[in-house]
């Protein structure tokens, strides 16, 4: 019997096929969502406050694991090929994530595995931001009589038969195509009319912005230890970063306090430390001042910010009540966050805790984690507020 | 590829197929298919072209892409084993990349029709596929994508606990056609143990077990007894469990197959008229294919070396047959002798401490090692010991604790898929430390506890 070569050879058009890539971006949707669910880890990461310009940052994304059941692979024995000179005892490599590991409550991760699949994304920080920010807001946001901005946008918001062409929209051509088809009784895409030609266009909206000054206030005494200004400044760090990205007409006055209060810059603000004793109306003080001399409340929405560990001269706490009801009167909120890792009594909420005033919210704020959490009870419009 | 081109292709593919027949080779019809690199690594991450939509798949499809956009990894050709037999060529592969692939996907197509593993799987797989990714698509539309997507994420995460084994199978219908008790038509030594018989008969007979024999298919256990699962689900489960039996001969063979068909690639091109050019290209890529690794064991290579082995001591006769009846245990097993594990420098390495060290070179302790680690392809065994454990519907799964503990991490972030699937509280028993364990997860939180 003859066998003959029995094949075919063929190159077909592709272009059509996308599913890797719509997998691919549902993929993609599923990082964004794990980062989502993240974001209270991340706000308190380091390499995202501390960042030196660097736009992209790496997230470690573990919920992206396929999980299955599996064995210890660091607990086995494997197979390798040496290159006909290997010893017992010859060291392949080393495990890069056992120090990382050695922390409590660590157990043995994905990462300390060769060849296993451990995902981490990489998101610019302006990805990060949109997430981050996309509920957040002013709260209690008012118009103001005077120096009314509005800031011009462009909405794509109408669909019409002419255009320009770069304005095409693709989706609604096909659609008109595929239903004039059918109407015609013959269902399907086969060619594509002028007349089927969709276009976007687009208004402009005027949103009208009212002028607002936050007055970020944070105690630098002594008794603030590394943690608790690493929490405060995180908070500070995405709070300016918010109010930056969200709002164009913003302003941030930055007050360091310990007995005495005094404006700083922002850089100094987020890195000089010092020392001393605690007098927070110092703050308040000086923050009314501000008030008084270059944001008339008339004019301006204002949120003065304090964060403390909660240790004042005792004394001085009802100087405070008043400084705070004073400001109050002038502004839209006013937000007390004391980080107090160990959820000690402290001499600042005791006294502010029977201030019953709408205005008045506070947080506190005992592990990293819970700072995205006051960053959302903050700045929540009041008709939204958060279940949690 | 220009037209000019594709002819040169067309006529070297039937200059090696001549060859590949003449050799002895046995394959189905080839539909070569020429196709850009994306399309490629569709089909490398979906294990077929036609299968259905899935993060997942675009996860590593993404990481594939990546791979070759920087020039880390290629795949020069993809084969799919049904009838006729596909392969798919990347487009920009030179002429004698494609003549190499050409020949190696000969001697693949030659080993799915003749293994014995391969006996049982659908040739039709690319249409049934097709059509099963047509229904899931019309089930995303009935009861939302995401819901469609977690149930998958579900049984991906459980995929491997299938049954393929003819005894498996036989089990299964015995326990579903026949539940009486063996008839004493069926025992042979029925007359002989009569009185044991008589005594069991007067005992109370304990309460009937379900399933009556642990079972290892865990997939159709939950497809066939998981309480108010939906049709719809149901169905997926069924797709993706066929599919897994298809797939699953090709784990269990990768290194003889491999091996078989760098063996016969290395034929076939030395029969073939290169010119100097061309064989220093073959000799590179040839390379490439084979290079060894420290960490793994690379089939191209290890198996290339078996066959070569097996041809020296017993000629090509012996070939034919040991690619019908083996496969990837019991070849290692016969024929990967003291003198392969020396000539190749094989190797099992482990971790102390934070290092990756080389632990045993006895090529005994390697073989058996490399063996056991190809059992189940390499999947930890669960069994179905309970279907209604605690009289309550829980299901209750043991492990088959052969020496290696299991990834505890993963183990309780796979529990909850099992739970997601069984509907009711799920167990897996097994080993840490040398003692028994229990993990549960009742729907809301893992517990463990020693027993």
């Amino acid at each position: 019997m003859i066998h003959r070569p029995s094949f075919i050879l063929s190159r077909e058009d592709w272009s059509l096929h996308r599913k890797g890539e719509q997998d691919q971006q549902r993929h993609q949707e599923k990082v964004r969502e794990a980062i989502k669910k993240n974001l209270a880890d991340l706000v308190t990461e380091e390499s995202l406050i501390m960042h030196d310009g660097r736009q992209i940052v790496k997230v470690p994304i573990r919920s992206l694991d396929e999980y299955r059941f599996r064995y210890n692979y660091g607990k086995g024995q494997h197979g390798g090929q040496g290159d006909g000179e290997s010893q017992v005892g010859d060291v392949l490599g080393k495990d890069p994530s056992s120090k990382q590991q050695a922390g409590p409550g660590k157990g043995e991760g994905a990462g300390e595995q060769p060849g296993v699949d451990y995902y981490e994304a990489e998101v610019s920080l302006a990805e990060i931001e949109n997430l981050l920010f996309a509920d957040l807001e002013l709260p209690n946001l008012q118009r103001k009589q005077h120096d009314e901005v509005t800031t011009t946008d462009v909405r794509f918001n109408d669909i019409r038969k002419k255009g320009l062409a770069g304005n095409i929209d693709k989706k609604r051509t096909l659609v008109e195509a595929i239903r004039r088809n059918s109407l015609a009784g013959n269902p399907g895409l086969h060619n594509i009319t002028n007349d089927d030609l969709r276009y976007k266009t687009w208004e402009e909206v005027q949103t009208p912005h009212s002028q607002a000054v936050v007055l970020a206030m944070m105690d630098t005494s002594g008794s603030m230890g590394q943690f608790e200004k690493y929490i405060a400044r995180s908070f500070f760090f995405w709070m300016t970063r918010f109010l930056k990205t969200k709002y164009e007409h913003v302003d941030i006055q930055f007050i360091a306090h310990h007995t005495e209060a005094k404006v700083v810059t922002e850089h100094e603000f987020f890195t000089k430390g010092e020392s001393g004793g605690t007098i927070c109306s110092s703050a308040y003080n000086l923050a009314l001042n501000l008030i008084h001399t270059k944001y008339n409340p008339d004019r301006y929405n204002i949120y003065p910010f304090h964060f403390s560990d909660g240790d004042n001269l005792t004394s001085d706490n009802d100087k405070c009540i008043k400084l705070i009801k004073q400001l109050m009167d002038v502004s839209n909120i006013f937000g007390y966050g004391e980080v107090n890792q160990y959820n000690r009594s402290s001499s600042l909420m005791n006294a502010y805790k029977n201030i019953q005033d709408e205005k008045f919210k506070h947080a506190i704020i005992r592990e990293k984690g819970e700072v995205y959490k006051a960053l959302c009870h903050f700045f929540t419009a009041k008709d939204k507020i958060r279940a949690s | 590829m220009t037209n000019e081109e594709m002819q040169q292709l067309e006529s070297a593919i039937e200059e090696i197929t001549i060859l590949a027949r003449d050799f002895g080779l046995d394959f189905y019809d080839m539909r070569y298919e020429v196709c850009p690199s994306e399309i490629i690594y569709t089909f490398g991450a979906y294990g077929m072209p036609t299968r259905f939509s899935h993060w997942s798949f675009g996860k590593s499809f993404h990481k594939m892409k990546m791979q070759y956009d920087f020039g880390l990894s290629k795949i020069y050709e993809l084969v799919i084993n049904s009838d006729p037999c596909y392969a798919f060529l990347l487009d920009g592969n030179s002429l004698l990349q494609n003549k190499l692939i050409v020949a190696h996907v000969l001697g693949h197509c030659d080993f799915f029709k003749h293994n014995n593993r391969f006996g049982n799987t659908s040739r039709y797989m690319v249409d049934s596929m097709a059509a099963s990714a047509e229904r899931i698509r019309k089930y995303e539309q009935d009861h939302g994508k995401l819901a469609v997507e977690e149930f998958i994420d579900s049984v991906l995460a459980i995929q491997e606990h299938i049954d393929p084994t003819y005894v498996g199978r036989k089990m299964r219908s015995r326990q579903y056609d026949e539940p009486s008790e063996p008839t004493a038509a069926l025992d042979p030594f029925a007359d002989v143990f009569e009185w044991t018989e008589k005594k069991k008969a007067e005992e109370p007979k304990p309460a009937p077990r379900f399933p009556a024999q642990p079972e290892k298919d865990l997939l159709l256990f939950i497809m066939q007894h998981a309480k108010g699962m939906p049709e719809w689900q149901r169905d997926i489960l069924t797709i993706m469990r066929e599919e897994m039996l298809y797939f699953w001969p090709q784990m269990e063979t990768k290194i003889m197959n491999e091996g078989w068909a760098t063996y016969w690639h290395l034929r076939i091109m030395r029969e073939l008229d290169l010119d100097e050019s061309e064989t220093i290209e073959f000799a590179k890529m040839n390379a490439g294919v084979i290079m060894p690794s420290k960490t793994s064991l690379n089939p191209y290579h290890v198996g290339l070396k078996i066959w070569e082995d097996i041809e020296k001591r017993w000629g090509r006769e012996r070939m034919w047959e040991i690619r019908e009846y083996d496969s990837d245990i019991s070849f290692l097993r016969n024929y990967l002798t003291k003198e392969l594990v020396e000539e190749m420098d094989l190797y099992l390495y482990g971790k102390q401490g934070d290092e990756w060290k080389v632990m045993e070179k006895d090529w005994e302790k390697v073989r058996d090692q490399l063996c056991a680690s190809r059992v189940n392809s390499g999947f930890p065994v669960l069994m179905v010991h309970d279907g209604d454990y605690l009289k309550n519907g829980e299901l209750y799964l043991k492990h088959q604790f052969d020496g290696t503990e299991l990834d505890v991490k993963y183990l309780e972030k796979t529990l909850p898929h099992v739970y997601n699937l069984w509907g009711r509280t799920t167990h897996l028993e097994t080993m840490l430390d040398n003692r028994a364990v229990v993990f549960t997860f009742d729907g809301k939180k893992n517990h463990r506890r020693f027993v």
